[in-house]
């Protein structure tokens, strides 16, 4: 499978202070590689190195140390620009213009014919939901709609590989259902999205695969199915019309019982529990079925877990 | 190419949505039209002072634009974040810094010319109004085409300034920026002075480094024509190339520099 980035031990140190400067690390021998086609998740807390990542693959900044690779060129390759589209984290554009101008401007850059310019501009400020805002200057522009036009930006040049920092921020719910439509759009039409987050629903929803970083480290990477080992990690069994008493003679059975209101008791139980068993046990006894739910592992709990161990 | 005019006249189409930019040339039309009250003043110099006043306001108000919109236009790109969207484009760090000023360049020129024909109106108007004795003494026509080669060598003067202005943004904060080009701008108009520094001085080391700063700092002096031009004094096409290709020559080597460094800066 061709690689659509790769990075092999990057580094990034900064000078911090102001009177003696001393190096910081920012992203500590970063090394991945992101398929081509595939939607790939950056996950970490604020202050991990996703943004400084995102930023030596843009050539924003410059390494300490390592390579990076975009669509198998060095990062600023003008070949590997043309192919390639980047959204930065709460975007930023010129006060004085209107979207309609900026896009027209950026598409000139990519060297669009104009009557192209004119169609892809259109198109995507139709797409983004800014189509009856086009001439309103940005000053006028909220966080939001800024987020909009930068996706837009992004897709002028009908890129290969997309690279979204924090593309939900400053989105409302029906933008980032927007947003999430988009990106898997992108993908189904075979185009490479890489984007950073620390919202994990998001990745969870779109990912084929993520890496999760903090404090500058690579702390797991891989598919969601292998991380997350979608295999259950208990039961929740909810039953009512029991008595304290019978759910006292379960207990050495069950991890955690919670009394939930109108007689009912919700049971947690391990993963090596029968849980048909005891419901077939608990009917015996007088109990009702109410719900029998598996206990999944989430992103969230893997997060947790990986970042705190790291922090 | 298509770029470089691209990011050029959206630095163009910045500086003229920019207020400050509209205030500086209406305030400076409103001197040049008001000069010749000044003039009025002046027993037959009228014409004299209405030049030198008119070429002198588009030199200062010309200096005003190119180190305020110098300075801003490749730091505030920076500064605002908007540069990352812009990088991320098919251009060169390069093509931005050159096509930034080639964008603040149209926009002088564009009211250099503006300023230009407001004091070419005013001097028309008082043309019209002399009195025939006065018009056979004087030295040169009121509407003088040789103002043009004044008002050129003020817009190479100009580009200069521009181009230090952008040098100075491309490793530098704003307001630094503006200091350290306007200490260069008044320096530049000693530098002459540094040449003969070794008849003044003994001392070697001061003699090395006063010649090492002519050199350097920008002869902008070279540049002021004004008085020769509005006492009818020959200006030569010599002189003018010359100026010229050392003005061109100046701002080549500063571009240079400033992508050099601007390509090798990390956007934190």
């Amino acid at each position: 499978m061709a690689l659509a980035i790769e990075t092999i031990e990057l580094t990034k140190e900064y000078a911090v202070g102001f009177w003696r400067k001393r190096p910081h690390r920012a992203l500590d021998g970063l090394t991945l590689q992101v398929e081509a086609g595939e939607v790939f998740g950056f996950l970490g807390p604020n202050g991990a190195g996703k943004t400084t990542t995102l930023k030596l693959l843009m050539q924003l900044v410059f390494p300490t140390s390592g390579e990076a690779r975009i669509l198998g060129r060095p990062p600023g390759d003008l070949d590997a620009k043309r192919r390639l589209g980047y959204l930065p984290e709460n975007p930023y554009f010129y006060d004085y213009l209107t979207a309609e101008e900026l896009l027209t401007y950026f598409a000139g850059l990519f060297g669009l014919e104009p009557a192209e310019r004119r169609r892809r501009v259109s198109m995507l400020l139709d797409d983004v939901g800014l189509g009856s805002e086009r001439k309103l200057q940005l000053r006028k522009f909220s966080k939001g709609m800024l987020q909009r036009v930068g996706i837009a930006q992004a897709l002028l040049n009908e890129p290969d590989l997309v690279i979204l920092d924090e593309p939900m921020s400053g989105l409302d719910p029906l933008g980032r259902h927007d947003v999430r439509s988009l990106i898997l759009r992108l993908r189904d039409r075979g185009c490479t999205v890489f984007f950073s987050s620390h919202v994990l629903s998001d990745a969870e929803a779109l990912c084929s695969r993520v890496a999760i970083l903090a404090k500058g480290r690579l702390v797991a990477s891989g598919r969601l199915s292998d991380m997350l080992a979608f295999g259950v990690r208990g039961w929740e069994l909810v039953v009512a019309n029991v008595s304290d008493t019978v759910i006292a003679k379960y207990k050495p059975r069950i991890s955690r019982a919670q009394q939930i209101g109108g007689g009912r008791f919700a049971l947690e139980l391990p993963a090596d529990a029968t849980p048909d068993r005891l419901l077939a046990e608990l009917i015996a006894d007088g109990g009702a079925l109410v719900s029998l739910n598996p206990l999944r592992e989430t992103l969230e709990n893997f997060f947790v877990e990986h970042v705190r161990q790291r922090q | 190419m298509k770029a470089l005019g691209w990011i050029a006249i959206n630095g163009f189409r910045e500086a003229v949505r920019d207020k400050v930019m509209y205030s500086l040339v209406a305030f400076a039309v409103l001197l040049i039209g008001a000069s010749y009250i000044i003039g009025e003043l002046t027993a037959g110099q009228d014409l004299k002072i209405v030049k030198d006043l008119g070429l002198s306001a588009i030199a200062v108000f010309g200096l005003f634009m190119a180190i305020f919109i110098g300075i801003g236009l490749v730091s505030k790109e920076v500064e605002r974040r908007s540069i990352y969207a812009l990088l991320a484009k098919p251009i060169r760090r390069s093509h931005l810094v050159l096509g930034k000023y080639a964008g603040l360049v149209l926009t002088l020129l564009v009211n250099v010319a503006v300023m230009t024909a407001a004091l070419y109106l005013v001097l028309a108007y008082l043309g019209a109004r002399e009195a025939d004795f006065v018009r056979q003494g004087r030295e040169a026509s009121p509407v003088d085409p040789a103002l043009l080669k004044a008002v050129w060598l003020t817009l190479v003067q100009l580009m200069v300034v521009t181009a230090t202005a952008v040098f100075f943004s491309t490793f530098s904060t704003p307001i630094l920026s503006a200091v350290f080009t306007f200490l260069l701008y008044l320096a530049g108009f000693f530098s002459a002075d540094l040449r003969n520094f070794d008849q003044v001085v003994d001392a070697r080391s001061v003699q090395m480094l006063a010649r090492g700063l002519y050199y350097v700092l920008p002869n902008l002096g070279s540049f002021d024509v004004t008085a020769q031009v509005v006492h009818g004094l020959p200006v030569t096409w010599r002189y003018m190339a010359t100026a010229t290709a050392y003005g061109f020559s100046y701002i080549a080597i500063l571009l240079i520099m400033s992508a050099t460094i601007f390509s090798r800066r990390d956007f934190k």
